[in-house]
C-alpha cells in the first residue's frame, strides 16, 4: 500500500506547490473562509513583525496564536510553505495510519470475537465488513484529506490550522496505536492551540480503556487509577506547555489573548460559523449570557455522546470533531476538512445514511456560494450582510445534518448488528424501525 | 472715543509733572521705546509719549526703523529685521493683553486673516492657595489649569481643511474638527482619570464634543509633540493628545471662545467676530493655547500665556461678486472703531511683501508704518495699522481697510514641506493608507516626524509599512508602534523620515476593516468612519536666519513656536482626514438574526438529543381513530370487537 500512498502525497504535494507559485494564493489568503483572525497566515507575520519592533505581540489585537507558533515561525518563517505542506503530509499520514490499525483492530477483534461467540445474528452478515473491503479505507482517508479542495485551501492560504489538524491527527494516531502518553501529550498541544480539543480527552480515554481491557465502570478503582493517570499526564504537560509559554515571552499577556480571544468573541469578522453575526447583532446586555450558551454548546454534548458511545471510542472522536468544527467561535474550512477526512471509515453506514444526497447538494452548492455572495456584499454592494450570514446558516445547518445523520446511521447499524437485520413485527410482516 | 482721548489729555497735565523725572531714565534705557501698556495702569508709556509728541508732534511704531521712513517706498524692503528690535527688555506688569490682526491677500485670490490675542499673567496656579483674583485672564481657564494640574494646553477647533499648495503655510496649524493636547504637571498620579475630567470640562467650557474623547482615540506620542513652553521634562507619560475629525464647528463654539477675551466682543479686534461672516468661508480655525513661558532672558520669572487665534481664509468666489475687492466691512461685517481699551497694543499687519510698488494690490487707507518679521523661514513686511492711536482712524473715525487687486498673475514660493493622504484599494475588507510628503527644498534634505492615529476598527498591518522615496527604500530611523486594542486603544505609529532634497516620499500601510457590533455605528453608518489627520512636524531648513530669542518683541503670528537654531524653523502640516468605509451589519434584523441562529443551534441540539435519549423501536402502527371510535361504540354494544 505504500506506492499508492507516495503517489497521493506526490500529487498533493504538487499541488500545493504549483497553486503557491500562482497568483492564486494572495486570493486565498485573504479568504474569510479559509483564515479566521486566529489562524490567518498574515496575522502571524505581523506577529513576528512586532517581536521585531520590540512591541509584544499581545499588547495589539492582531495576533492571537500562542507563543509556541510565534517560536516556531521566528526559525522557519523563510520555509513556511514547506512547513505546511509538511503538516498536511503528517496528517494524512497520521490518519492514514491510525484508520488502518483501526481497522485491524475492527476485523481482529471485534468482528471475529462476535461471530465466533455467536453475538450477531446469522442475517447481519452483509452489515460485517470483510478484510478486502476495507484495505483500500486507509487510502481513501488520507486522500480525503489531501485531496479535499478545503484542505488545500487551508494550505495555501497558510492557515495555521493545518497545524492544528496536523496535532490532532497526531493525537488520534498514538491513541489508537495505544500510547498514553503520547496521546496526552498531543491532546494537549492541541487544546493549548485552540482549548477546544480538551473534549477528545473523553474518547481518548475510553478507547485506551478499551485497548487495555479495563472497564469503564466507575466502581472500580482500576477505571479511576487510569483516569488519574491519563488526566495527570494531559495537565502535566499542559502545565509544562503553558510555563513554557511564559518564559518564551517572559509575560502571561498570551492567556487573555489568545484564549480569552477564543471564549469571548471579540473579533466579528465574517466566517463560515455561527457566531459573528450573531453576535455583530446581539443587544448589549444578553451578549454575556448568549456567550456562555453557544460556548456551552461546543463541550456540552461531551457528557451525553461519550454515554451513548462509549463502546465506540473512534466514532465518539469523529463526532466531537464534528460538533467542535460547527460550533467552535472562529471556525474555517480546515476543522471541517479534518472530520471529513474521516468520514471514509463510515463508509459502512452508507446503506442507513437518510439524506446524504441533499446534505452534500447543499454543502457543495454552500462551498460554491460563500464567494459569490462575499463578493456582492463587500465588493459589488448590491448585497448586504444578511445573504452572506443565510450562507452561513444553511452551511451550518448541512453540516449538523450530515453529522447526526451518520449518528442515526451508527446506532441504528448497532441496533441491526444485535437485532438482526431483517426484522419482523409479531405477525410475521416486514417491521419498520422507529426512533422512541 | 472721545472719553478716551479726554482722558488721556488730562492724564498728560499730570504726566508732565512726572516726566520731568522719568526723562532721563527712558532717554537712557529704551533709546527706540517699546511700551504700549495701557495708559491706565502704567504712566510710563504715556509720559514717554508726551516727550515724543513734543518732540516730534508724531508717534512712531516701535517696529519701524525711523531711519527707512524718511527714504523712498522702495528703500523700505531692504531694512533688516533685527536693526529694528533694538530693544532691552523692559518689566512687564503683572498681566498684559495684546491684539493683532495679520491679513495676508493668497495668491489664489483668497484672503487670510489671522487674529492673534495674547494674555500674559504672572502667576502661579500650582501654588497652594488658590488662586481668586482674576482680571484679564479667563476664570475659566484658570480653575481649569490648577485643578487638573495642567502644564500645557492646546485646542483648535477647525472647519475645512487648509490647503497648503494654495495658500502656503498657515502661521499655525491646526487639523479638521477638534484637536486637543495636553502636557500635565508630573505631580498628577492618575493621568487617564484626569484626562477624561479635563475633555468634560473643556466640553462644557467650549459647547464642543470633546467629551467624546475617550481612550479609543487618545494617544501618546512619543516624540511628536514636545511641549512648546518651558520644558522640564518630556517623559510622555503625561501628555495626552486626542483629535476629533468629525466634529463640526459653528457659532456655538465661537461665542464661549470670544468670551474668554478680556474685551469679549465688545472692543478691539473682536468685534470683526461675526459668526455669520466667519463661518461663509473656506477655512475656520479657532485655538487656545495655554503654556508657561519666561518672562525674559534668563528665564528667572515664568508666567502663564493664554494665546488664543482666528485664522479664516475668505474665499474670492463666494463673496466677491467677481470683483476682486476685499475690504474690512466686506468680510466681516463691521469697521473697526477703537482698539480694546485693555489692551497693552493692538495691530493690523497687511502682508505686502509681494507687492513693493503697489503692482498686484492697492491698499487703502495707507500707512507709511512698516514692519518686517521672520515668519516661516522667509522675510515678510508687513504694513502696519497701529489701532491704539487716534490717527489710525483717520477723520471719520472708523478703520475700513480695503485691497483692490489690480493684476491677477503673482506666482507664491512652494511650500518646502506639505503631504497629503489618501486611501487605496477597493471593497471593504482591506484598504491602503498612502501618506505622500514633498520636500520641495532643491538641495537640503531634512528629517521628518510623521504620526499616524488610526481608530482600531481599521486593523493595520505594520509588517506591511513601506516608506519610498524617490523610487527606493527609505529605511524609517525611528519607528514607535503602538498597536490598537479593540475598543480599547487606537494605533499609534510615529518614524522619523529622512525626506532627500526635491523628493517625493511615500508612506504606505495596509490595513483590514473590522465588522463592527450593530450598536457601535454611527447614526450615518454609510457614511463612513473619520481617521484623523497626520501630524508631521519637521525642522525645515530656513532661506534666512530665525529669531532665536524668543523673550524679544515680535508679532504675535511669528513667535508661537519657539526656534532654537537660526538655520531651521519649525513646521507642522496636517494631512487631509481620511473618511473609510466599513462594512455594516443589516440594522433592522437583531431580533430575526438571534431567532434563525438560535434555531440553527437548536436543530443541532434537537437532532442530536433525539439519537441520544431514544432508542431503536419497532413501529406498531397505531389503530386509526375510527377505528378506535367504533371498537368503544362496539365495546358499549358488547359486540366483537374490530380488529
Amino acid at each position: 500500500m505504500a506506492a499508492p500512498l507516495t503517489l497521493l502525497l506526490v500529487v498533493a504535494v504538487t499541488i500545493r506547490a504549483a497553486l503557491y507559485r500562482s497568483s492564486l494564493a494572495e486570493v486565498i489568503a485573504e479568504r474569510v473562509e479559509v483564515v479566521s483572525p486566529i489562524t490567518a497566515w498574515k496575522r502571524v507575520i505581523e506577529g513576528l513583525a512586532l517581536l521585531d519592533l520590540g512591541v509584544s505581540p499581545y499588547s495589539g489585537d492582531v495576533f492571537h496564536e500562542t507563543p509556541l507558533v510565534i517560536y516556531l515561525f521566528h526559525f522557519l518563517v523563510d520555509y513556511a510553505e514547506i512547513t505546511f505542506m509538511l503538516a498536511d503530509v503528517i496528517s494524512a499520514i497520521a490518519l492514514y495510519l491510525a484508520v488502518k490499525e483501526y481497522n485491524k483492530q475492527v476485523v481482529r477483534k471485534k468482528q471475529k470475537f462476535a461471530l465466533e461467540a455467536d453475538r450477531y445474528p446469522q442475517d447481519c452478515l452483509e452489515l460485517i465488513r470483510s478484510p478486502k473491503e476495507m484495505l483500500y479505507i486507509p487510502l481513501k482517508v488520507a486522500m480525503f484529506y489531501l485531496l479535499n479542495p478545503f484542505t488545500i485551501l487551508s494550505c495555501v492560504a497558510k492557515s495555521t490550522c493545518g497545524l492544528n489538524n496536523a496535532v490532532i491527527s497526531l493525537f488520534i494516531l498514538t491513541t489508537i496505536k495505544g500510547n498514553a502518553l503520547l496521546s496526552a501529550v498531543f491532546l494537549c498541544l492541541a487544546t493549548y492551540q485552540s482549548i477546544y480539543p480538551l473534549t477528545l480527552c473523553a474518547p481518548a480515554m475510553l478507547y485506551l480503556m478499551q485497548r487495555q481491557y479495563i472497564p469503564v465502570n466507575y466502581r472500580r478503582a482500576s477505571f479511576w487509577w487510569f483516569v488519574v493517570q491519563y488526566l495527570f499526564m494531559y495537565l502535566g504537560s499542559l502545565f509544562v506547555l503553558i510555563c513554557l509559554s511564559f518564559f518564551l515571552l517572559g509575560s502571561w499577556d498570551y492567556l487573555p489573548s489568545v484564549y480569552g480571544f477564543i471564549l469571548s468573541v471579540p473579533d466579528l469578522t465574517p466566517n463560515i460559523g455561527l457566531f459573528w453575526y450573531f453576535f455583530a447583532e446581539m443587544f448589549e446586555h444578553f451578549r454575556l449570557f448568549f456567550l456562555c450558551v453557544f460556548q456551552i454548546n461546543v463541550f456540552f454534548y461531551t457528557v451525553p455522546l461519550s454515554i451513548k458511545l462509549k463502546d465506540h471510542p473512534v466514532f465518539l472522536m469523529f463526532m466531537q470533531l464534528a460538533v467542535i468544527s460547527i460550533f467552535k467561535s472562529y471556525p474555517t474550512v480546515g476543522d471541517i476538512a479534518l472530520y471529513m477526512a474521516l468520514l471514509p471509515v463510515w463508509s459502512h453506514l452508507h446503506r442507513f445514511l437518510r439524506n446524504i444526497f441533499l446534505v452534500s447538494c447543499v454543502l457543495l452548492a454552500c462551498s460554491v456560494l460563500f464567494p459569490v455572495l462575499w463578493h456582492l456584499w463587500i465588493y459589488a454592494g448590491s448585497a448586504n450582510s444578511n445573504f452572506y450570514y443565510a450562507i452561513t446558516l444553511l452551511f451550518n445547518v448541512a453540516q449538523i445534518l450530515l453529522v447526526s445523520d451518520y449518528f442515526y446511521a451508527f446506532l441504528r447499524r448497532e441496533h441491526h448488528l444485535i437485532h438482526g437485520l431483517y426484522l419482523k413485527k409479531k405477525d410475521g410482516s416486514e417491521a419498520t424501525l422507529v426512533l422512541k | 472715543m472721545a472719553a478716551y482721548v479726554n482722558r488721556c489729555s488730562n492724564l498728560l497735565v499730570f504726566i508732565f509733572i512726572l516726566s520731568v523725572f522719568l526723562f532721563v531714565d527712558s532717554q537712557q534705557t529704551t533709546p527706540v521705546n517699546e511700551q504700549h501698556t495701557n495708559t491706565a495702569d502704567n504712566p510710563q508709556p504715556a509720559a514717554e509719549s508726551a516727550t515724543q509728541t513734543a518732540e516730534e508732534g508724531r508717534w512712531e511704531a516701535t517696529e519701524v526703523d525711523e531711519a527707512a521712513l524718511g527714504d523712498s517706498a522702495a528703500d523700505k524692503l531692504g531694512v533688516r529685521a533685527s536693526d529694528t528690535f533694538v530693544l532691552t527688555p523692559t518689566p512687564q506688569p503683572k498681566d498684559d493683553f495684546q491684539e493683532e490682526l495679520v491679513i495676508r491677500p493668497l495668491h489664489s485670490g483668497d484672503i487670510y486673516a489671522s487674529f492673534q490675542f495674547r494674555t500674559l499673567w504672572e502667576t502661579d496656579f500650582m501654588r497652594e492657595n488658590k488662586v481668586s483674583h482674576y482680571r484679564l485672564f479667563p476664570k475659566s481657564l484658570g480653575q481649569v489649569i490648577s485643578k487638573f494640574s495642567v502644564r500645557e494646553l492646546h485646542i483648535s477647533f477647525t472647519q475645512g481643511y487648509w490647503r497648503t499648495m494654495q495658500w502656503g503655510q498657515p502661521f499655525l496649524p491646526s487639523p479638521p474638527g477638534a484637536e486637543l493636547w495636553v502636557w500635565f504637571q508630573d505631580s498628577v498620579t492618575d493621568v487617564d482619570a484626569a484626562w477624561k475630567e479635563l475633555t468634560n470640562v473643556l466640553s462644557g467650557i467650549f459647547c464642543a464634543s470633546l467629551n467624546f474623547i475617550d481612550s479609543t482615540n487618545t494617544v501618546q506620542p512619543s516624540a511628536s509633540f514636545k511641549p512648546l513652553g518651558i520644558v522640564n521634562e518630556t517623559d510622555h507619560r503625561f501628555l495626552r493628545y486626542a483629535t476629533l475629525p468629525r466634529e463640526i464647528v459653528c457659532t456655538e463654539n465661537l461665542t464661549p471662545w470670544k468670551k474668554l477675551l478680556p474685551c469679549g466682543s465688545k472692543a478691539g479686534l473682536a468685534v470683526l467676530l461675526k459668526s455669520e461672516k466667519l463661518f461663509h468661508s473656506s477655512f475656520f480655525s479657532q485655538t487656545v493655547h495655554i503654556r508657561p513661558v519666561c518672562q525674559d532672558r534668563e528665564c528667572k520669572t515664568t508666567s502663564w500665556e493664554l494665546r488664543q487665534t482666528l485664522n479664516v481664509v475668505f474665499d474670492l468666489h463666494t463673496s466677491g461678486q467677481g470683483k476682486r475687492e476685499w475690504s474690512l466691512f466686506k468680510m466681516f461685517s463691521r469697521t473697526l472703531t477703537e482698539a480694546c481699551p485693555l489692551a497693552s497694543s493692538s495691530k493690523i499687519y497687511i502682508d505686502v511683501t509681494d507687492n513693493p510698488q503697489e503692482e498686484y494690490f492697492e491698499l487703502s487707507p495707507a500707512t507709511p508704518l512698516l514692519s518686517q518679521a521672520v515668519v516661516l523661514g522667509d522675510r515678510r513686511t508687513f504694513s502696519v495699522y497701529d489701532l491704539t492711536q487716534q490717527v489710525t482712524f483717520g477723520t471719520v473715525r472708523s478703520l475700513n481697510l480695503l485691497i483692490r487687486w489690480k493684476s491677477t498673475e503673482g506666482d507664491m514660493l512652494r511650500p518646502l514641506l506639505h503631504a497629503e493622504r489618501y486611501v487605496a484599494g477597493y471593497g471593504l475588507q482591506t484598504g491602503e493608507i498612502h501618506t505622500v510628503m514633498y520636500n520641495n527644498h532643491p538641495f537640503r534634505s531634512f528629517p521628518v516626524l510623521l504620526l499616524d492615529s488610526v481608530p482600531w476598527y481599521l486593523r493595520l498591518y505594520i509588517h506591511t509599512l513601506t516608506v519610498t522615496s524617490k523610487g527606493k527604500d527609505n529605511t524609517p530611523s525611528y519607528i514607535h508602534y503602538q498597536p490598537s486594542k479593540d475598543r480599547m486603544r487606537p494605533h499609534l505609529l510615529e518614524m522619523l523620515v529622512q525626506l532627500p532634497p526635491h523628493s517625493v516620499t511615500e508612506v504606505t500601510v495596509q490595513f483590514e476593516r473590522a465588522l463592527l457590533k450593530w450598536t457601535e455605528y454611527t447614526p450615518d453608518p454609510n457614511h463612513g468612519f473619520y481617521v484623523g489627520s497626520s501630524v508631521i512636524s519637521a525642522l525645515v531648513p530656513s532661506s534666512v536666519a530665525m529669531d532665536t530669542n524668543i523673550t524679544q518683541e515680535q508679532p504675535l503670528f511669528s513667535s508661537f513656536f519657539p526656534c532654537k537654531e537660526e538655520s531651521s524653523y519649525f513646521v507642522r502640516v496636517y494631512t487631509e482626514p481620511l473618511l473609510v468605509n466599513l462594512p455594516t451589519p443589516d440594522f433592522s434584523m437583531p431580533y430575526n438574526v438571534i431567532c434563525l441562529t438560535c434555531t440553527v443551534v437548536a436543530v443541532g441540539y434537537g437532532s442530536l438529543y433525539n439519537l441520544l435519549t431514544r432508542s431503536f423501536q419497532i413501529e406498531e402502527p397505531n389503530p386509526r381513530l375510527a377505528k378506535k371510535i367504533a371498537n368503544f361504540i362496539r365495546r358499549i354494544r358488547g359486540v366483537p370487537l374490530l380488529s
